[in-house]
């Protein structure tokens, strides 16, 4: 089979799947309820697609291969058509989104079940599927905005799937005005790439692009940038992440942490030879990474709501990727884009299993009559499940530890590489590289801590939630067991795709040579020196110690002390903790500083303005026509005599206007 | 005397200006609507003559639907005529003023 018909196909089924579930669905109400037939069709079309492209990788010959389906609209010079583009970059990126989304669909049927909205849920997933394809598969700018809009829509969707809670729809609204302002930034980018070489396929762009002035290519580095900062989550535009957490959790799994926040460092990777062009910029998307790495670890050490510190670790590792993108290790960044897909899916699904389980707590206790009210999802009335959830509590440690960074667990090989990176930047030149190496060993020393709080909080000790003692959660089915362990797997051997520089000179790291060798797509910074072989083990094992100390010690704090340990933080940073806890107010901020003067200038400016100049004018025409019948009404004498002089008249007017 | 066009035009001028004068000055309705056939009449007649003149038969044409309109006019003239004495009882046409402010 060709390439070019089976890259239609794996775009074509997701999109025929959506279809299919959603206007049955739709239509005939009989066929909302059969979720086998619904579940079966949605998991099929992610799973062929990967499979397809599976074969599509082991073939894959190392030229790029262009599918040009059809031309979608030729406009005087401009000619945009939806052409898939197969290389080693969008091989990778669509093997994560369809198999880490395969995954997620399967666990979904058994986290779904019963859900009014199942058919609404499968249809949603498949179209985000699409997206995301078209995202990652797009030989030119517009299909690859194409899917970022549609990834958007997608991702507003289902984040208010419960729509009936108004929190959820409003959480739904922020996260899509939010990448709005992200979204605008990107156009003009592209606005400005065809005004300057009058193409927007990737292959113009990386030649001819490449011939634009200085400025010009600051300019537009700096919009992509601000583009992927609203999708990716990055300062100043990250709070829509955690909000979105009020989506099912399936979709924080596969939207908000594996495949569509990652897009815009897909994004700069794809365009890595221009971003590299603009090293002014690169030091601003370095230290913009870090500092969001380091802000969302310390407000995820505050949060008790289990899915909100997996979202804050989430931004966290996001600008732990910007970080690498920043100083030119853009494989480095899709290296970690692709382990974090493993080890936070998993994480996701974990908790979403375990939210499972105490949403049975939850209903035991207001079916017995106690009184209690409980919030599945807050860590604090957790605890001690391990003996109830034994497999997803070892998949949730296996994960937790691959987040941490413990050696030989797949975190730890791409945030080594991350960190390395940014010394190296450090050591030759990049300034900005020591600043986000010693904020990068501080995010990992957090992440490790908090990490290790959210699962001894949740799995070890006793249990805290009342009438523990005859109210017992279960496991989850197997559909929900099967992907957890899948995904706990990968994060264990996932890391192995790029193996340190110091074990046979980097021959064994297979991620670089697969997007960063010789004709590889992705391009990387070349510094004038190379960091010697035995700093390059000192680093390894500082980032090990770090990583193994953060864990020790929030083992032992937090499976001594239990949830009081949060109390002595907090009496220990005092002001500090409390800015965490708040989140560095930057919601509050944002109400101040945006959301509030634009409702006042709405209800002070333009309120009033609609209201006397618009509608006073409409008004005004109207009082008009009333006030000048009310005098020229008395002509209407109903007397065919005055009607006939009038005429008679008018007549001769006329005739004396043409005669003279 | 030879009777040129212009004795014509005379003519249709007069009858039309009559035509004029009885439909502004007479009340009676049926009056009225005769007013109103002269004026069309009149202006028949210059069309037939100016057309003889020029050897042009066009307006003659335009004759013929002249009268097929003023028979349709009046018509529909007498029928309302009618059809108002039958609820009146006149025709004067200064009493039926209805149709004002």
């Amino acid at each position: 089979m060709e390439p070019e018909l089976l890259i239609k196909l794996v775009i074509l089924l997701p999109l025929l799947g959506a279809a299919f579930t959603g206007l049955l669905g739709l239509f005939v109400p009989s066929f909302r309820s059969r979720e086998g037939v619904i579940s079966s069709i949605a998991t099929s079309m992610v799973a062929i697609p990967f499979l397809i492209t599976l074969f599509l990788f082991l073939n894959f010959e190392g030229d790029a291969i262009v599918a040009d389906a059809f031309i979608w609209f030729a406009a005087g010079e401009l000619s945009v058509s939806f052409a898939y583009r197969i290389d080693e970059l969008s091989l990778l990126m669509t093997l994560i989104v369809t198999g880490v989304g395969g995954l997620i669909h399967l666990y979904a049927v058994g986290y779904m079940h019963g859900d009014d909205g199942f058919w609404r849920f499968f249809a949603y997933l498949n179209l985000f599927i699409f997206a995301m394809l078209n995202l990652v598969l797009g030989n030119n700018l517009v299909v690859l905005f194409l899917g970022w809009e549609g990834v958007g829509l997608c991702s507003y969707l289902l984040i208010g799937f419960w729509y009936k809670d108004l929190k959820n729809s409003a959480a739904a609204n922020k996260a899509f005005i939010m990448n709005r302002i992200g979204d605008f930034a990107f156009l003009l980018a592209m606005f400005m790439i065809f005004k300057e070489i009058g193409a927007l396929d990737f292959d113009s762009i990386l030649t001819d692009g490449l011939t634009m002035s200085e400025g010009t290519i600051y300019l537009i580095v700096l919009l992509l940038f601000i583009g992927a900062t609203g999708k990716s989550a990055q300062i100043p535009l990250f709070t829509w992440l955690p909000d979105a957490m009020a989506g099912p959790t399936p979709v924080s799994a596969l939207i908000h942490a594996a495949t569509m926040v990652t897009s815009g460092l897909y994004l700069l990777a794809r365009l890595s030879p221009l971003v590299l062009m603009a090293d002014g910029i690169m030091a601003l998307i370095a230290i913009v990474g870090a500092i969001t790495a380091l802000v969302a670890a310390t407000i995820a050490i505050t949060q008790n709501d289990i899915k909100k510190v997996l979202a804050y670790s989430t931004v966290s590792q996001l600008g732990y990727m910007f970080l690498a993108t920043g100083v030119g290790a853009f494989y480095v960044a899709i290296f970690h884009v692709m382990t974090h897909a493993f080890f936070k899916g998993c994480l996701f699904l974990g908790s979403g299993s375990v939210i499972h389980g105490m949403h049975e707590v939850e209903h035991e206790l207001a079916h017995d009559g106690h009184g209690h009210e409980l919030d599945p999802q807050d860590m604090r009335t957790m605890g001690g499940l391990k003996s109830f959830m034994p497999a997803t509590r070892t998949t949730f440690l296996i994960s937790t530890l691959a987040i941490s960074g413990i050696p030989l667990l797949s975190g730890f090989f791409s945030k080594d590489e991350i960190l390395f990176k940014a010394f190296e930047a450090g050591m030759f030149g990049f300034d900005a590289g020591w600043f986000v190496w010693v904020i990068g060993l501080l995010t990992a020393f957090l992440t490790a801590v908090y990490m290790t709080r959210a699962y001894v909080l949740t799995f070890e000790g006793e249990p805290r939630w009342p009438h523990a003692d005859t109210i017992r959660p279960h496991e989850s089915p197997w559909t929900m067991t099967v992907p957890l362990w899948v995904l706990a797997g990968m994060s264990v051997v996932g890391g192995y795709l790029g193996i340190p520089a110091v074990i046979a000179h980097g021959e064994l790291n297979w991620i670089h040579h697969w997007l960063a060798g010789e004709n590889g797509p992705v391009s990387e910074a070349v510094f004038d020196g190379h960091v010697g072989l035995g700093m390059e083990w000192g680093l390894i094992v500082l980032g090990s110690l770090i990583a193994l100390s953060g864990v020790l010690l929030g083992w032992t704090w937090y499976s001594r002390h239990g949830l009081s340990f949060d109390e002595k933080i907090s009496a220990r940073f005092g002001r500090l903790y409390k800015l965490w806890q708040g989140k560095y107010y930057l919601d509050e901020a944002y109400d101040k500083a945006v959301v509030r003067p634009m409702i006042g200038a709405a209800e002070n400016g333009l309120a009033p303005f609609d209201k006397y100049v618009i509608d006073g004018l409409v008004n005004f025409v109207g009082f008009f026509t009333r006030g000048a019948s009310f005098t020229l009404r008395y002509m209407q004498t109903g007397l065919v005599h005055s009607y006939a002089v009038a005429i008679v008249f008018g007549a001769v007017l006329l005739i004396w206007l043409m005669l003279f | 005397m030879e009777i040129t066009l212009n004795w014509y035009l005379t003519l249709s001028a007069l009858l039309f200006s009559m035509g004029v004068l009885g439909f502004l000055f007479r009340r009676n309705a049926i009056v009225m609507l005769m007013c109103v056939e002269l004026m069309l009449n009149s202006v028949n007649l210059s069309l037939v003559a100016i057309s003889q003149s020029l050897g042009d038969s066009a307006g003659l044409i335009l004759v013929f639907f002249v009268m097929s309109v003023a028979a349709a006019e009046a018509a529909v003239g007498l029928a309302l005529v009618i059809a108002i004495f039958r609820n009146k009882l006149t025709i004067d046409i200064t009493k039926i003023n209805l149709f004002k402010y």
